[in-house]
């Protein structure tokens, strides 16, 4: 077995243009140095601003692996911390979310007090630390905060690593998708809303990040989900107004070429969006007053901009995956080269009708939930192909749909919507950032 | 028969009888005991006041019920190749309502669910809250609320009906 810590050669050689091995997948190893490489080095979404609306309100979750606390401080600013007691190393919070008590962070073990900013408020006897050297440790500075925060819009995201590519030269236009979601709202506000469905998958988390791009699969994986709704709704008069449910469900069943016209634009450093020109989500009913309150805040033509823009998945590489079109996010946390926690948030649009947040709440019900009929599916294939993989004869995963060998000069740009080149591009960073380089576009 | 009450014992075999139907897969012998406006719904969270606003596990009207019940026939069903199977384990169903002029019924029980497939087995805790009616003699299920005890876990799939 290769051994792939301290041979960068073979970590590369894992990444062809238009292929990657099966290691990717199911090394252990190589799971643990994409904690460390690739997880690190990357800015990773930790959570939206508005699940700590008011200072000392905390969400808890992980980087990497890492436990982090963010945090909102008593001067507004939402920070990031490790979830960890100078002291001891206990974690000072479990609950998932909560507002600190008295504004501060108070260990259960031995009732060390932190500011919403990570530093010191008491320790108990504090005198018993005189003259011991303690003063001047990383202990006394507090909790160790998380430097490299960026709260874009609301989203926040975090890089562990004090080196490391700028947020904004990590994410470049692809930013964009996050503009259109949050200009969605007519208030230009987001809040998370409608609880948080917790979906554990057997699998490695590439898998379903490739998934979200990935529009050759819909068609024939979720068959028997979208095309037994599409079935049971076929004898109904054209007169009847479809349900929401099938709205939505009939798209993922649409053909070949239906995927492949709706494009997909690449960005550097592994991002990407499907449907530049049009979405599953392109022909939903009109809600209400929505329409009238976005051209009152925007004025009408960029009301029709904004709401143009419909974009199918956008992926943030390598955590978070976004729809704008209809304010739902998915995120990822591996836990295990075979386990990766998927999350999924929906978001209310301040100020539009409450129709839209029943929409997306509808929407990642039917789709994202552990008891979702299109989720069962994927799964499934994510949990056939890291069983698969172990197989000997064919040690490499096919990602040649399209491949173009221009492509390797810089991918950015529009393909077609079946093309594997969001997948490409994700393997070119991955490969970057596991080899301890830097972003496209970072200065050396 | 149609003209003779139901009594709060009925309501009470009912429960027993529901369970069965879904252990044993007669899916469409129980999608037909909801009423036309039944609903079947697993909250999300506890307390959890709508399934409107709010994400659900479950939210199911009769169309999407029909959804998964339709499903489930189908071979290109890959999660479940191989078939996955339940088994409801029933605490007494207790009475929690009970309104014999209108032939109405509420009826509380906690169980514990297991479903199986392959080598895995997923076991889940959680208690039922069956609304009953009586249409042409006979107990129908306006609605089916099932409070899962980790509503809030990170859960795999769950792919029949708790």
């Amino acid at each position: 077995m290769t051994s792939y810590r301290n041979d960068n050669a073979a970590v590369l050689n894992l990444v062809r243009p238009q292929a990657v091995h099966r290691d990717v997948y199911v090394s252990p190893e190589i799971f643990e140095l994409e904690m460390e490489l690739l997880w690190r080095n990357t800015w990773i979404y930790v959570g939206h601003d508005s699940q700590v609306p008011t200072a000392g309100d905390y969400y808890t979750t992980e980087v990497a692996r890492q436990p982090v606390i963010m945090i909102r401080g008593t001067d507004g600013l939402v920070r990031v911390l490790m979830n960890r007691c100078a002291h001891k190393g206990a974690k000072l919070v479990s609950a998932r979310s909560g507002t600190c008590e008295a504004g501060l962070l108070r260990c259960p073990y031995h009732g060390w007090t932190y500011r919403p900013d990570g530093s010191i408020r008491t320790i108990p006897v504090r005198s018993g630390y005189d003259g011991t050297g303690f003063d001047g440790t990383t202990a006394a500075k507090g909790v160790v905060v998380v430097h490299n925060v960026v709260n874009y819009r609301g989203f926040v995201f975090a890089r562990l690593s004090a080196e490391g590519p700028s947020f904004d030269e990590y994410f470049g236009a692809s930013l964009s998708s996050i503009d259109n979601l949050v200009d969605r709202s007519p208030s230009g506000r987001l809040e998370i809303a409608g609880g948080v469905l917790r979906y554990m998958h057997d699998c490695n988390w590439k898998m379903f990040i490739e998934n979200l791009n990935d529009t050759m699969h819909p068609m024939v994986a979720h068959e028997s989900a979208a095309g037994t709704a599409k079935k049971l709704w076929a004898g109904m008069p054209e007169a009847v107004p479809k349900p929401m449910a099938i709205e939505q469900f009939l798209p993922f069943v649409n053909g070949y070429e239906f995927f492949d016209k709706m494009g997909v634009r690449l960005y550097e450093n592994g991002h990407s969006y499907t449907g530049v020109k049009f979405s599953i989500h392109s022909n939903y009913s009109a809600v209400g007053e929505y329409e009238k309150g976005m051209e009152q805040a925007y004025g009408a033509e960029r009301a029709r901009e904004i709401l143009g823009e419909i974009r199918h998945n956008t992926v943030y590489y390598p955590s978070l995956t976004i729809k704008g079109a209809i304010q739902s996010i998915r995120v990822a946390r591996p836990i295990a080269h075979d386990k990766t926690l998927i999350e999924s948030f929906t978001f209310r649009l301040v100020g539009a009708p409450e129709k839209l947040l029943q929409r997306t709440v509808l929407y990642t019900r039917l789709i994202n939930a552990p008891t979702s009929v299109v989720g069962h599916d994927d799964r499934h294939c994510y949990r056939a192909i890291q069983d698969g993989l172990t197989t000997d004869g064919n040690e490499w995963v096919s990602l040649h749909r399209n491949y173009v060998p221009a492509e390797t000069d810089g991918m950015a740009g529009d393909y077609n919507g079946t093309s594997e080149v969001s997948m490409r591009g994700q393997y070119r960073a991955w490969a970057r950032f596991m080899s301890g380089g830097v972003a496209d576009g970072a200065k050396s | 028969m149609s003209n003779q009450s139901i009594d709060d014992a009925a309501a009470v075999r009912f429960v027993f009888d529901e369970a069965r139907l879904v252990d044993e897969r007669r899916l469409d012998d129980w999608f037909d005991l909801f009423t036309d406006d039944g609903r079947y719904w697993m909250p999300l969270t506890r307390g959890q006041p709508d399934g409107e606003s709010h994400t659900s596990l479950f939210y199911e009207d009769k169309l999407l019920l029909r959804v998964r019940v339709e499903r489930l026939k189908s071979p290109r069903s890959f999660s479940q190749s191989p078939p996955s199977y339940c088994q409801h384990v029933l605490q007494q169903p207790m009475i929690e309502s009970s309104d014999l002029a209108r032939q109405a019924w509420v009826v509380r029980t906690p169980f514990i669910y297991v479903e199986a497939q392959a080598d895995e087995q997923l076991v889940l805790a959680a208690v039922s809250w069956l609304h009953l009616v009586a249409l042409d003699g006979r107990l129908r299920i306006r609605l089916k609320k099932v409070e899962l005890l980790n509503c809030d876990a990170a859960l795999p799939s769950i792919q029949l009906f708790p």
